[in-house]
Parts: structure tokens; C-alpha cells; sequence
């Protein structure tokens, strides 16, 4: 029913697009961080968020303040609002609300494996992991001993079940697979959803097929870059890059091959949207991609709230959000160890 | 409200047009600051600017202090949740002004703050322990009894077993014999368990979980616990199952203690013996008891503690909430290069200056400071505040006009005259003197329990009638008086002031609703005769009287609001606004439908019988035409040519002329300064008026904008007067409806002689009567009457492009937090 959202979105949808567009006009804007880049404490970060829509959630927190509880109380207001919007949400929205969790379900799942896999305490692990990304049976992760273990104990109940069918082997678990684990639970995460936002279909199609084929190129150009070097082969590294994107297929042909960083620029530099990317880093430089690449994501996500009558602004909203609070953590870290001067390396101007 | 001298005679006019107000520069010595503002806060007369805008709120001066009081309201919050939690009230306000030094105060609340989070952490550790021994109370009694059960039907079995061997030997007697299944106690596999306790909702997964890990190798049982069990982790009552698992080997116990660990399921030491298990409980009720004496103690010393904190909150709290807005009225004053002093800028009415010195003074004085506070008045063209002095009776009239839109400094003030028209207006829609009596009564009991109910927080709903009770108790009085020029009583007419003046042609009456009355005493002294009512030509009458009377409010209102407007351009010394827009304007609206109201008064007075819709219409339409019948006086129709042709004048004279003078005044400014470039002073006072006075002179746009005024009033003068015509459309809906209730519910009740269809008939009618005519036909009574007020009286006139005037007081802040 392309075009004819306008007519009936509003039954379900207005009153959440509503809802998360006033979200939205609470972000943090350019002059909140200029003025947050020139606190000279954490405190000073606590009473300058005090005026923003953090202030009840920081109010009543006792004075030596930390970066993990400024992190927390934001991350916890997000979660607020998620909350919020799923209870009120229909079908299909709740699903779609639903989808964008399971990046940080894949997360959580991978942080504990992991964690158990170096002897870590499990409920220090769990203290770390994203609330969003939060099930039931999380903490019996730390049971098992390799794949099909996990998959048969914790995973067949979640909703990730179904990105397992690829990387199920009893194997015993080790950092080098697991990762390889998250890589293709992503994939598969994403390729999913991508399919649901196509069934939606719409301008919901449209602009989230366009956000999630940037994070699939993203996710592949990220996965090159940290594959290089290690014994991963050409034809696995392939297997990890989804299926849809710019990207696919011919570039992904070319990022398996590609040896060095250079080979990955060169790869990247035929797309055009790319190229502003690339053409910011200087040759061999890899420290600055992410930032770029975060950036880029920004303006996308920015984009997605010009048009009306689809979900993405669900999407757009939630990862921005997740973006600002991936500055407040960086401005507090450099506030807290006294780096002010590295205070711009890593911040996103979301407005 | 303040009492203050005024020089004269004449009341304060104090509504007629805001207060005076002027720019004041405070130049304050730092020593002395912070108590000339606190003593500037309880004067509550001034408006600081913020000087310091462009900086952001922890660089400026005072951010420590804000930031000290910001901790220190934090704990104040700590302590009131507690305290509640605890089921104690905060003692009632002391308004003592004790001297409360803010220093002692932090240090203080620190002290308290950490000795309340100790008890408190000892008390949960201690309330911890508790719960743990409770839960595993629970768990030995109940594991106690799956394991008593067990044994029991295992000997029960095994009795059985044994009766079967003693008998003879059958196909069912098993292969192996007892021996071998009983003895060799090494090869047995010796099974381990665990018990404890599991969330409810979470002990299906919980199972789930352990037969797939262990893939069946496991025999759970669980038990529910009947009441809610408080968990010792979180400290919330939850519903729970006692549970004990059964597994062999050393591997499906690890597992199942992580699992266990994971699902957040207690577990505790357990013994198969019966006897152990015997003295455990009763170790276990013994440490309980000891515990809850602790916890007891603990909790009478907790509880002390909050009382004390109790009794002095309120002042604390007072305290803190004070000093926080004085830093923040510092941060906002800019500090001078030497850093002796700081320099505040604020609005202030002219009356307050003697008020506002003293104030400086006293501060001055209480500091033993050497400088005195320096006071001047700074001369700007900014647009001052509007401030208005109002009571608790006029202050809901003047907000029905701020909710348009706040008054243009010293603007004249459609307030005062709201407080007759708008209950007025009101009540000519909601004429009858029964509902008026029934909202005088329900208002009365709002401003008779006034002290108590203001104190006290109400729904919205009531909140709003309460705020506006004077509003309503006005309405309600004057509802009643045209209630009584309409004869209704809840729709009933009663000969109130005399006879009707009207009586029947002959004893039966038979011909009165045919042919009519005749009129035997003299006129109905006041109000509609009440023969009226019931009569064939009722609504024709009523609603030709009530249309007129429509008419003639409302073109006594729109007057009202230009004349208003005359006052205004002469105040603010605009004659072109006096010549150009008031004067044609009043001959435009009075050519027409003053007119009208003049023939409408004429005929009510000779009770001649001409169509005034057909005098309005033909004098538009052929005005040279012979009137005929319908002449009200003599040399109507040359008065009829002369007001057409003046209100034909009257709108260009609107339109053209001011936007002309407008550009030839502009002009000549321009004009002025033009000679004289190199002299300074005349450079000086050019950019100062270029800065501040005209900025762009576009003449389009303002003839444009005359343009559409014009329009707007011409089009208005029609359409508004055509909207007065609602006053009698309410009016007669509220009429009507109550004749319904009346009659169809109450007399027809009646008509039925039955005890049961009369109560009924009776709580019907009371319950339409209030929630229809008492309640929704005020409601919408009130919001025509509100729209007559905003749109046709006041876009005569208003500008309402003002801002409030909202001084620094310690009295608003008070306010504001409750």
C-alpha cells in the first residue's frame, strides 16, 4: 500500500509517532555538548544535564558521581521510553519495536559467553549487559559449554533461535568462535529484518532498508577490517557479510580478498556514498573509520525523521539515543581522566 | 494587596492600566548580596534580568552554592522518602524565622544522611538474614515433608513388597530378589540433592531448563508456598515453590547450581535426617526470634531518628529552597571587573522604590557593611513587564484576560471591564432566577470554606471552579436578576411583583389562547409579565425581545471596546490612531447598527409595528425609495441617506490615510537627521534610534496591514454584531430545555398519582436540572461568554502582546514547589 499510509497509519501508529517525535526534539543538541565539552567535573556534567530530560533520572543520585551511573540513569531513560512505547503498540509495530532489541540480545548473549569463557562472576556480567537486550533465562548462558549447548538450553526459547541454525557445532566454545558467532547471528539478525521491514512495505521499507543496508555495509567493512590477519579464510569472511546492501554482492566479492586496509578503501571508494566516508581518513588510517562511519549513521537516522507514516523513526530514535549516550559516556570518561583534549575525538553532533 | 499612599482623591485605578514600571540598576557590594537579595525575595517587587545568558550554568559564579544546595535538597528528598516510607508526616510548617545558617545545616543533614544509610544498611542486612532463615524454615519444613512422604510410601512399599515375598511365589514376583536389590550398599549410587526456593512465575522455566541440561537425569519436586515470601536479595514479597532436586554425579551438580544461581533460587543445607531436621527447626525459630527483637530495636531507633528529622524538615527544607533561588537570583546578576561588586538589572513597579531601598538598606545595615547598596533607575526602550495589582476577586477576571494574551504595557485593561460584562453576558444566556439561587449556593460554600480549601489540593476540576468562584459567584447573582427580567424559575413564571397585567375576557377563559387577554391593571412592573408564559405568541415575543436585546448589548460592547481604543491612542499620544482609525471606525459602526439600536429603542417605545429588516436591508438596497409604512420618524429617510453615505466615507478614510501619514512621518525622521552627519551627538542618537525605534519601514506591509484591519472591521462590524445574536440563541436553548425537564419530566411524574413514579419523575428532573442545566449549560454559557469577550469586544482594542511581570519573591517560589 505505498503512498496510502497518510490514510491509515494514524489509527495504529500516530499516536507512537507522536510520542517518539517528542522523544526526539529532547535529544541533546550542538550547544548542550559545546557546553558539556567545557565541564570541568562530573558534577558539572550532572547539573548541566539536570536542565535536559535527564534531570529526574540523575536528581537523585548522592555527589561522588560516576560515569558508569551517568551511563545507567540515561541508558535507564531510554529504556523507560521503550517500554512505554512497546506497552502501547499494535501489531505490527510491537514486533518491529521488538526487532531492534535483538541487536543487544546478540550483545548480551555474546558479553556473557564470553565472560564465562574467562571465569568472570555472572552477576557482574549481567550488571554490564545492555538492559534492552535483557531475557529470561540470560544468566543460564553461563551453563553452557559450547554451541549446541546453548542453542538446545537457553537460545530455543529466545527470539534469536532462529539465527542459530548456521553456527550450531559442539565445538567447545573459544574467543575466536564466538565471535565468528556474533558475526553470523548479526547477519542473520539483520537479513531478517530486513525481510520484515520489506513485508511491511511502504515508506517503512523504503527508509529502513536503506538504514540497514548502512549497517550491513558497515558490519562487513568492519568485519574485513578486523579479520585481516587473523586465520580466518576468505570463503568464512564471506559467509558473515549479509545479504543485501550496497555493498552486495560484487563488493562483498571484493572485501573477501582484500589483505590490508587500503584494499578495503579502494573496495569502497566505487561506491559514492562511501566515498565521503573515506575520503576524510588518510591512507592506512583505520582509528578514525568508526567515527566517520558513526557520523554518517547520524545524518541517516536525522534523514529518517523528514518523512512521515513509517516505523523507521522508531529505529532512528532509538539509535540515536543510543548514539547520545555513547557521548555522554565519552565526555564523562574525558572529563573523569582528565583528557578534556581528546573530548571532540569521539563525539557525534547529533544536531 | 499592598496598601500604599496615592496622592489625590480618587480610588486607586490600579486595573485601568498596569503598574509603572521602570529598569533599576541595583549596584550591590559582594559582602552584602546575599542577604540584600533574600530581603529582596521576601519584598517579591523586582524582576532580575539574567545578565549572564551566554553563559552556561555551571560557569557562572555562584554554580558551587547551587550545586551544595542542589546535594543538600537531594538528601532533604533522601529523608522525606523515608520518612513516608517509614508512615510518618513531616511536622506542619513552623514559619519560625529562626536564623538557619545553611553551613550548619549541611553539615547537619551530611551527619544525618550517613547515620540514616547506616541503620539502614544494617537493618537490611539484619531484616537479610531474617528473610534467609525464614525461607529456610520454609524449606526445611517443606523439603521435611517430601521426604517424610517419600518414606512413608517407600516403607508402605516395601511393606507391601515384603507381604508379596512372604506369599507364594507368583509371575509377578520379581527376577532379582531382595537380597540383591537391598544389600552391596558400595555399588549403590549414592544420589545428592538440593532444596531451596524459586520465584513462582519463574519455576516452570526453571525446570525446563534443568531437565535439559541434565536431559532428564533429574527429579525435581516442588512444593508451593502458600503466602508470598519476602525475598532476601531484593526485599520484595514474592510468590514462591519450595523445591529439592535429585541428581546424580558431580557434573549434573555443578550444572544445577548454576542453574539454580541463574534463576535466582535460594538453596540451603539440607538433611536427610529426620532428627537433624527437628533440631534445625527449632534452631532456626530460635535465631528468628532473636532476630526479630534486633530488627525491633532497630527499628524503634530508626524510627526515632526520622520523628526528630521530621520535626525539623520543614524548616530545612524552607531553608534550602530559599538559598537555592537566591544563587540562583546571584548567578544572574553580572560581576563587576573588581570583583567588590555585583550589578543587578531588574524591573520594578515605580511605587516599590521607597520599599526596594529600604530594603538595601536594612541589608546594608544587617551586614556592617561599609558601602551602601547603590539604586538607579536606568532609562531603556525595552518593553517593560506588565504588572497588575490584583485581589483575590478581581485576579480570576484579570486571568480570563491574560489567557488571550497578557496586556501591552499600561495598555488600557479590558480586566476591569470584564468583571460587570462578562457575568453579565453570561447570565443573559443563563437567565433564571432557581439555577442562579442553586449556583449562588454552591459558590457560597466555596468562599465560605475558603481558608480551608485553599490550603488543601483539589482535583483539576474543582481546582478550577475554585480559582474561579468570585467569577461564579457574580455569574450566579446575575443570572438571578435576569432571571427575574425573564419571569423563570426553574422555567416556572411567577407574578413576583404584582398581577399580571393582563387578565381573560370572560370568567372561563375559554378564548384566551384564541383570541387573546385583554389588559386590565397596569403594566407588569418589572421583567416579562408572567401571562405571557403558556400563551400562543410566547416564543415569538420572547425571542423578538431577546434578539433586539442581543442587538443592543452587543453594540453597546463593540462601542465600549473602540472607545477603549480612543483611550489608548491618546495615552500612547498616537493621534493618527484617534483621527484615522477611531473616529471613522465609531461612524462605520454607529451608521449601521447603532442605527439599528436607535430604531430598535424607538419602536419598543411608540410600539410602532414596522419591519426594521426591511428598513435595514432597503436602505442598502434602494435607499432614495419611499419608506412607507415603515417610518419610525420623521425624515427618516434623509437620516438613513447621510449615515449610508458616511459610512460609505468612512472606509477609505480608515484605509488610505494612515499608512500615507504612517510613510511621511518616517520620512521626516529620516529627513531630520540627514543634515547633520558629522556632529556626534546626532550620530549617537541616530544609531541609538536606529538600534531601538524603526527598524525596517517597509510601506507595503504596513499598507497591507491597514488593508486587512479594514477588512476586518468592516466584515467584523457585521459578523460580530450578527455573533451578539448567540446571547439570545443560549438563552432561549437554556429556556427550553428547562421548560422540557419540567414538563415532561416533573409534571408528567405528577400526573401519574403514584408515590414510586413521582420519585422517580423528581430524581430524574434533579438529576437533568443539575447535570444538564447546572453544569453543562454553564459550561457553554461561560464559553460564549468567553468568546464575546476575547474576539468581539477585545479585537476592538487589545493588543495583548505583553509579558507578565514575575518578580523574584520567596512567597511565589513557596508556592511554586508545592
Amino acid at each position: 500500500m505505498y503512498g496510502f499510509e497518510a490514510m491509515t497509519f494514524n489509527i495504529h501508529g500516530g499516536y507512537l509517532e507522536a510520542i517518539v517525535r517528542g522523544h526526539r526534539s529532547g535529544l541533546l543538541t550542538a550547544a548542550d555538548y559545546n557546553n558539556l565539552c567545557q565541564c570541568e567535573t562530573l558534577e558539572d556534567i550532572k547539573m548541566h544535564l539536570s536542565a535536559t530530560e535527564y534531570g529526574p533520572y540523575l536528581q537523585n543520585e548522592p555527589s561522588p558521581l560516576h560515569t558508569t551511573t551517568i551511563v545507567e540513569k540515561c541508558t535507564l531513560k531510554l529504556v523507560d521510553e521503550y517500554k512505554q512505547m512497546l506497552c502501547q503498540a499494535t501489531e505490527p509495530l510491537s514486533t518491529f519495536l521488538e526487532y531492534i532489541t535483538y541487536g543487544h540480545m546478540i550483545d548480551n548473549v555474546v558479553l556473557i559467553v564470553t565472560g564465562t569463557l574467562h571465569e568472570r562472576d555472572v552477576q557482574e556480567l549481567l550488571e554490564k549487559c545492555h538492559p534492552l537486550g535483557m531475557f529470561d533465562s540470560i544468566a543460564t548462558l553461563a551453563v553452557a559449554q559450547n554451541m549446541k549447548e546453548l542453542y538446545r538450553l537457553v537460545l530455543v526459547d529466545t527470539p534469536l533461535a532462529p539465527y542459530f541454525s548456521e553456527c550450531i557445532t559442539s565445538e567447545d566454545l573459544d574467543d575466536m568462535n564466538i565471535e565468528i558467532m556474533r558475526n553470523t547471528l548479526y547477519k542473520a539478525y539483520l537479513e531478517d529484518f530486513y525481510r520484515f521491514c520489506q513485508k511491511l512495505g511502504g515508506a517503512t521499507a523504503e527508509i529502513m532498508s536503506d538504514l540497514l543496508a548502512f549497517e550491513a555495509d558497515r558490519r562487513a567493512v568492519n568485519i574485513t577490517i578486523n579479520s585481516i590477519g587473523t586465520e580466518l579464510t576468505r570463503d568464512d569472511r564471506r559467509k558473515l557479510y549479509s545479504s543485501f546492501g550496497l555493498l552486495y554482492p560484487y563488493g562483498h566479492e571484493e572485501l573477501a580478498v582484500s589483505e590490508d586496509i587500503d584494499q578495503v578503501r579502494a573496495v569502497m571508494e566505487k561506491y559514492p556514498p562511501y566515498q565521503s566516508i573515506f575520503s576524510k581518513l588518510s591512507y592506512g588510517e583505520s582509528q578514525l573509520l568508526d567515527k566517520a562511519f558513526y557520523e554518517e549513521e547520524v545524518k541517516r537516522l536525522c534523514l529518517a525523521f523528514e518523512q512521515q507514516f513509517h516505523y523507521g523513526v522508531f529505529f532512528a530514535y532509538m539509535r540515536l539515543r543510543e548514539q547520545e549516550i555513547r557521548n555522554l559516556m565519552w565526555i564523562s570518561e574525558c572529563v573523569a581522566q582528565n583528557q578534556k583534549s581528546r573530548v571532540h575525538d569521539s563525539v557525534v553532533f547529533i544536531f | 494587596m499592598g496598601e500604599r499612599g496615592r496622592e489625590g482623591c480618587c480610588p486607586p485605578m490600579d486595573l485601568m492600566r498596569s503598574e509603572p514600571m521602570h529598569l533599576v540598576q541595583l549596584i550591590i557590594p559582594i559582602e552584602s548580596a546575599h542577604r540584600t537579595i533574600s530581603y529582596l525575595g521576601d519584598l517579591g517587587l523586582i524582576q532580575f534580568k539574567d545578565l549572564n545568558a551566554e553563559k552556561s550554568p555551571f560557569q557562572r559564579t555562584y554554580a558551587n552554592q547551587i550545586k551544595r544546595c542542589g546535594e543538600m535538597a537531594r538528601k532533604l528528598r533522601f529523608f522525606r522518602e523515608q520518612i513516608l516510607k517509614a508512615g510518618f508526616s513531616p511536622a506542619v510548617r513552623s514559619v519560625t524565622e529562626a536564623d538557619l545558617n545553611l553551613d550548619d545545616v549541611e553539615v547537619k543533614l551530611g551527619d544525618l544522611e550517613a547515620e540514616l544509610v547506616e541503620i539502614n544498611a544494617n537493618g537490611e542486612k539484619l531484616q537479610r538474614t531474617y528473610n534467609e532463615l525464614a525461607e529456610y524454615k520454609l524449606v526445611i519444613q517443606k523439603a521435611g515433608e517430601f521426604f517424610h512422604s517419600a518414606l512413608s510410601s517407600a516403607e508402605a512399599q516395601q511393606r507391601e513388597f515384603a507381604s508379596n515375598q512372604s506369599g507364594e511365589e507368583s509371575l509377578e514376583t520379581p527376577l532379582l530378589s531382595e537380597q540383591e536389590m537391598t544389600t552391596d550398599p558400595s555399588k549403590q549410587v549414592k544420589l545428592g540433592f538440593t532444596a531451596g526456593l524459586v520465584p513462582r512465575e519463574k519455576s516452570i522455566a526453571f525446570e525446563r531448563i534443568l531437565f535439559r541440561a541434565t536431559r532428564g537425569n533429574v527429579f525435581l519436586k516442588q512444593a508451593v508456598v502458600d503466602n508470598p515470601v519476602t525475598d532476601p536479595v531484593s526485599g520484595e514479597k514474592v510468590e514462591k515453590n519450595v523445591f529439592a532436586v535429585f541428581f546424580s554425579g558431580e557434573r549434573a551438580k555443578n550444572k544445577i547450581l548454576k542453574i539454580c544461581d541463574a534463576f535466582g533460587a535460594n538453596r540451603y543445607p539440607f538433611s536427610e535426617d529426620l532428627g537433624k531436621q527437628a533440631q534445625m527447626i527449632t534452631e532456626v525459630s530460635g535465631r528468628l526470634s532473636e532476630l526479630k527483637t534486633t530488627i525491633d530495636a532497630g527499628l524503634v531507633h530508626r524510627g526515632n531518628l526520622l520523628q526528630t528529622i521530621g520535626e525539623q524538615f520543614e524548616r530545612w527544607n524552607f531553608l534550602v529552597r530559599r538559598e537555592k533561588s537566591i544563587y540562583h537570583t546571584l548567578n544572574m546578576l553580572s560581576i563587576d571587573v573588581t570583583k567588590k561588586c555585583l550589578v543587578a538589572e531588574g524591573w520594578s513597579p515605580v511605587f516599590a522604590t521607597k520599599q526596594i531601598q529600604d530594603a538595601l538598606h536594612r541589608a546594608t545595615q544587617d551586614c556592617n557593611s561599609q558601602v551602601d547598596a547603590i539604586f538607579q533607575v536606568l532609562h531603556t526602550r525595552e518593553m517593560p513587564p506588565t504588572y497588575f495589582q490584583t485581589n483575590k476577586f478581581t485576579s480570576a477576571f484579570q486571568e480570563i484576560v491574560d489567557a488571550y494574551g497578557v496586556a501591552k504595557y499600561q495598555e488600557a485593561n479590558p480586566g476591569v471591564y470584564t468583571i460587570v460584562t462578562f457575568p453579565f453576558l453570561f447570565a443573559v444566556m443563563f437567565g433564571d432566577w432557581g439555577h442562579g439561587i442553586c449556583l449562588l449556593l454552591g459558590t457560597l460554600y466555596f468562599i465560605i470554606r475558603e481558608k480551608k480549601l485553599s490550603s488543601q489540593k483539589l482535583g483539576d476540576i474543582m481546582e478550577m471552579t475554585f480559582g474561579g468562584r468570585y467569577v461564579i459567584l457574580l455569574m450566579s447573582l446575575f443570572s438571578i436578576y435576569t432571571g427575574f427580567i425573564y419571569n423563570e424559575f426553574f422555567s416556572v413564571p411567577f407574578e413576583f411583583f404584582s398581577r399580571s397585567a393582563y387578565s381573560c375576557r370572560d370568567l372561563s377563559c375559554s378564548e384566551a389562547t384564541t383570541v387573546g387577554l385583554i389588559k386590565a391593571r397596569d403594566t407588569y412592573p418589572f421583567g416579562v409579565d408572567p401571562a405571557w408564559y403558556g400563551s400562543r405568541s410566547e416564543l415569538p415575543f420572547l425571542n423578538s425581545m431577546k434578539m433586539k436585546m442581543s442587538i443592543l448589548l452587543g453594540v453597546a460592547q463593540m462601542n465600549l471596546g473602540i472607545i477603549l481604543s480612543y483611550f489608548n491612542s491618546k495615552f500612547f499620544g498616537n493621534s493618527i490612531n484617534t483621527w484615522f482609525q477611531f473616529i471613522p471606525q465609531m461612524i462605520f459602526l454607529n451608521s449601521l447598527f447603532g442605527y439599528l439600536s436607535v430604531l430598535v429603542i424607538i419602536k419598543w417605545c411608540t410600539g410602532s409595528k414596522a419591519d426594521l429588516y426591511h428598513v435595514m436591508i432597503y436602505m442598502f438596497l434602494s435607499p432614495t425609495d419611499e419608506i412607507g409604512e415603515n417610518q419610525l420618524f420623521p425624515g427618516q429617510k434623509t437620516t438613513q441617506l447621510v449615515l449610508l453615505l458616511l459610512a460609505f466615507v468612512s472606509v477609505p478614510w480608515m484605509l488610505l490615510p494612515k499608512p500615507f501619514l504612517l510613510k511621511l512621518q518616517h520620512d521626516r525622521h529620516r529627513g531630520q537627521y540627514a543634515p547633520l552627519p558629522d556632529s556626534e551627538e546626532s550620530l549617537q542618537s541616530e544609531s541609538n534610534q536606529d538600534s531601538h525605534g524603526h527598524e525596517e519601514f517597509e510601506f507595503s506591509e504596513i499598507f497591507v496591514h491597514q488593508l486587512i484591519h479594514t477588512i476586518e472591521f468592516v466584515l467584523g462590524a457585521v459578523s460580530n454584531t450578527a455573533s451578539y445574536l448567540r446571547l439570545w440563541a443560549l438563552s432561549l436553548a437554556h429556556s427550553e430545555l428547562s421548560t422540557v425537564f419540567y414538563e415532561k419530566v416533573l409534571l408528567l411524574a405528577w400526573g401519574y398519582n403514584n408515590v414510586i413514579i413521582i420519585i422517580v419523575g423528581i430524581i430524574i428532573f434533579i438529576c437533568a436540572t443539575v447535570g444538564v442545566l447546572l453544569v453543562m449549560e454553564t459550561l457553554s454559557a461561560f464559553l460564549h461568554a468567553l468568546r464575546l469577550h476575547w474576539v468581539e469586544f477585545q479585537n476592538k482594542f487589545y493588543e495583548g502582546d505583553g509579558y507578565k511581570f514575575y518578580p523574584y519573591s520567596f512567597a511565589l517560589i513557596d508556592y511554586e514547589e508545592e
